[in-house]
């Protein structure tokens, strides 16, 4: 087996060393339950504390709008049936966009069993939303809009600031937005007048641990609890808190929002090299992401091809790529998001998805620029 | 960077007549407290106001969201500079009055020229720039007449300054101007709600609280404390005097009927607090008591804790609804630190049934067969003392490399 090179970090991402490390800390020296009253307790509830802290100055709102959860599915979940269940007295009427992650889709979906009406905002070939199509959506009775910040599987960055002008001005609606996967690559927060009203964040995704996420408010919001028991969490979520998990996604927060120029400026440059070269490949090759999109992703898809098939052409040079989304990248069918973007036929089969991360170097992308090469040139036979 | 110094203007005090300098000095003095992170700020003070001069935007935005937290200044504005030629003086009229651009206002241009060898009269600077602000600020409409915003610019020797935005104070007199008090200092909403009000009106606070280990926690304590550095934001450092409490207690336990206890218990304390006073040099006690709140919070109760002592006891909140209380705590910060759940002097022991009405002679009688006094001069011997604010805490470093 070649060295390999892990490209694809919009699935997950391997977790820091610095990160790592705090983790381990805490885990030896500050175990104690943060609800319990004794020296220790008070001492990881502390900790805890400035953890919050942390992600609410990142995030520019103030600590007790942060809540830790066990991840950005959990985030949205909590966020959708929250914002939705306690505003029935104005209406029941909620937006979203056809290309979300499936645990927004999901939580709607379940929400329109309910008896809630959910409508969907459609994307453009860039796999981008119209504001005019939110304009003439949004209604008096819309309760929740849920937008991704950037999408998973191409891309493609949401106009949320614009939105958020036209939702506030048009309805008494909150702005939910899924900063999954924008969150350490662009710029998402609650500073200024307009903008989101709650955000989702992952830990896996910005070089921290799976289990751990954020849901952040702009302002105390008045919630049923969805965790019942200890009270833990402002009484939201119960349950003790991953005292450990926090601190690690606190700091792998803090690295990511440090780090983001300079990474935004590497992505970039190499997602330009790599669009050059695909580019080459003419009728072959189609490119999904635009150069208005997230630095982080590219994606495309080869002319007839089975995503799977250079998926393991390139696994076996060494070079981890994904097809759409790794949460349904086992499912046969093609994905909601590739559908939603109206591609010939000929390039659904199998799209490729490639993504960076803090770990990768400029000679990973020399190697795959090779194998790329490589690999669209032995399977070209087939393709022609 | 245009901006130059900060204008203040003083509360209170502009009424007050010889002991002015005093209140002025007194302002000072708790401004460079406040902003000791600063490094040294230059002040300069006149009969009714003062400028402080500005370094950098840091120090600007530093000063604009701190000063409002400092008592006797009724108002500030930042002032800006620049160069004494029209052009700039334009463009800076502009930068200034970006600031409004949200919403609809009234103004007018106010020119004051103190360097007369400036070629433009009054008038003509004011027309010249009314002229040419108005035109770019849909928001804007003229208004002689108490208008919204008024520009102020004046021509002076060394540079045109220019200011619009006056920001509220606190209001108040200057803490320290009006002499030191005891603040019983309990850890619960009332007493925080109670030393920020005594502060307000320039009072300088010590403050007392009573530690009974083992029974009351380091927890306890601890949040105490956090409550004696909150108060310290509003332009003072403030000394904690902490007592062993434990022994005088027990003893009251012991030796006097459960239903007077508690107001015995209160009136051992203010014992303890009066010699502390004394001790110190402070005027006045201060308490977060609030009619009728709790049993020793009756008129009845109050007296007959009261009679332990002839020393003014003050009483901010005494006709001050719970509610009331709960929104000062939570504006001033202390809210969320005082209902952190951990047990305090006041609240072990507590009686089943304590008297709403205790009678003196009565509360005397059981109280004369033990000696308190000994253990009241012990108590406040073994005393510990604080000093806030307190430097950046070494738990701050603690956690820094994980995080």
């Amino acid at each position: 087996m070649v060295n390999t090179i892990y490209l694809d970090n919009s699935a997950t991402t391997k977790p820091l060393k610095e990160v790592m490390q705090a983790f381990m800390t805490v885990n030896e020296q500050y175990y104690a339950n943060p609800a319990s009253i004794h020296a220790m307790g008070v001492e990881s509830n502390d900790l805890l504390m400035r953890a919050r802290e942390q992600v609410a100055d990142i995030l520019q709102t103030e600590a007790k709008n942060v809540l830790f959860t066990s991840g950005g599915t959990e985030s949205n979940n909590a966020a959708i049936f929250g914002i939705a269940h306690s505003n029935t007295h104005i209406g029941k009427h909620i937006l979203t966009t056809e290309i979300e992650h499936p645990s927004v889709l999901e939580t709607v979906k379940q929400l329109e069993k309910e008896g809630y009406d959910v409508e969907y905002l459609h994307v453009n070939q860039d796999g981008v939303i119209s504001l005019d199509d939110l304009r003439t959506k949004i209604r008096k009775d819309t309760i929740l809009v849920s937008i991704m910040h950037v999408n998973n599987e191409m891309g493609a960055v949401q106009p949320i600031y614009e939105a958020a002008k036209i939702i506030h001005e048009m309805s008494r609606a909150f702005l939910h937005v899924d900063a999954v996967q924008s969150f350490g690559k662009l710029a998402v927060s609650f500073k200024g007048e307009e903008g989101p009203d709650c955000i989702s964040i992952s830990g896996h995704k910005i070089h921290g641990f799976k289990g751990s996420g954020v849901l952040a408010f702009r302002k105390k919001l008045k919630w049923q609890p969805y965790a019942l028991g200890g009270g833990q969490e402002f009484g939201l979520r119960s349950g003790t808190v991953a005292v450990p998990q926090a601190v690690a996604l606190a700091k792998a927060a803090r690295l990511a929002v440090e780090t983001m120029k300079d990474r935004a400026t590497k992505y970039r440059q190499w997602q330009n090299e790599i669009r050059a070269q695909l580019e080459g490949y003419g009728e072959a090759v189609h490119i999904l992401s635009t150069p208005q999109g997230a630095a982080h992703i590219l994606s495309f898809s080869v002319r007839d091809l089975k995503g799977e098939v250079i998926i393991n052409a390139m696994q076996k040079r060494g070079i981890i790529v994904s097809t759409s989304s790794a949460c349904s990248s086992k499912q046969t069918k093609t994905s909601h998001v590739v559908e939603a973007l109206h591609l010939d036929e000929h390039y659904k089969k199998g799209v490729i998805r490639i993504s960076f991360g803090a770990h990768n170097t400029v000679e990973d992308i020399e190697q795959l620029k090779q194998v790329l090469a490589e690999v669209i040139m032995e399977l070209k036979g087939e393709i022609m | 960077m245009i901006w130059k110094e900060i204008l203040i203007r003083y509360g209170e005090l502009s009424t007050k007549g010889r002991n002015k300098m005093d209140f002025i000095r007194r302002l000072r003095e708790n401004i460079r407290h406040a902003f000791a992170d600063l490094g040294h700020l230059h002040i300069r003070t006149e009969r009714d106001r003062m400028f402080i001069a500005i370094e950098s935007e840091e120090q600007m935005q530093t000063l604009i969201t701190g000063l409002p937290k400092i008592f006797g200044i009724q108002s500030f504005s930042p002032v800006a500079a620049c160069e004494k030629d029209m052009e700039s003086m334009k463009q800076l009229a502009i930068t200034i009055m970006e600031t409004f651009k949200d919403e609809q206002h009234t103004f007018k241009v106010e020119v004051k020229r103190t360097d007369k060898s400036f070629p433009l009269e009054s008038h003509a600077i004011q027309r010249e720039i009314g002229g040419y602000v108005l035109p770019q600020f849909q928001n804007l409409s003229v208004k002689v007449k108490q208008p919204d915003i008024e520009l102020r610019v004046e021509v002076r020797h060394d540079a045109t300054y220019m200011m619009a935005q006056v920001i509220q104070g606190a209001g108040g007199m200057p803490v320290g101007s009006n002499g030191k008090s005891l603040l019983m200092l309990s850890g619960g909403i009332d007493s925080p709600v109670a030393g920020y009000l005594m502060m307000k009106r320039g009072v300088r606070l010590e403050a007392i609280h009573f530690f009974s280990p083992p029974y009351t926690s380091q927890n306890s304590l601890e949040k105490v404390k956090v409550l004696a550095n909150e108060l310290t934001k509003f332009g003072a450092s403030i000394r904690l005097h902490v007592i062993p409490f434990t022994e005088i207690q027990v003893l009251i336990k012991e030796k006097v009927p459960s239903n007077v206890s508690m107001t015995t218990t209160r009136r051992m304390m203010l014992k303890v607090a009066d010699q502390v006073r004394e001790e110190i040099g402070a005027l006045a006690i201060v308490t977060g008591e609030s009619l009728g709140q709790v049993a020793s919070q009756t008129l009845e109760s109050l007296t007959a804790i009261n009679a332990v002592t002839n020393t003014p006891i003050l009483r901010p909140l005494i006709s001050t609804d719970k509610l009331e209380i709960i929104d000062i705590a939570e504006k001033i910060g202390t809210y969320e630190t005082s209902i952190q759940p951990f047990e305090d002097c006041c609240t072990i022991f507590t009686p089943a049934s304590p008297k709403t009405k205790p009678k003196l002679e009565k509360v005397e009688h059981y109280e004369s067969f033990s000696d308190f006094d000994e253990l009241i001069e012990r108590a406040v011997k073994n005393r510990e003392v604080y000093i806030f604010p307190k430097k950046e805490e070494q738990q701050q470093d603690k956690f820094a490399d994980l995080l």
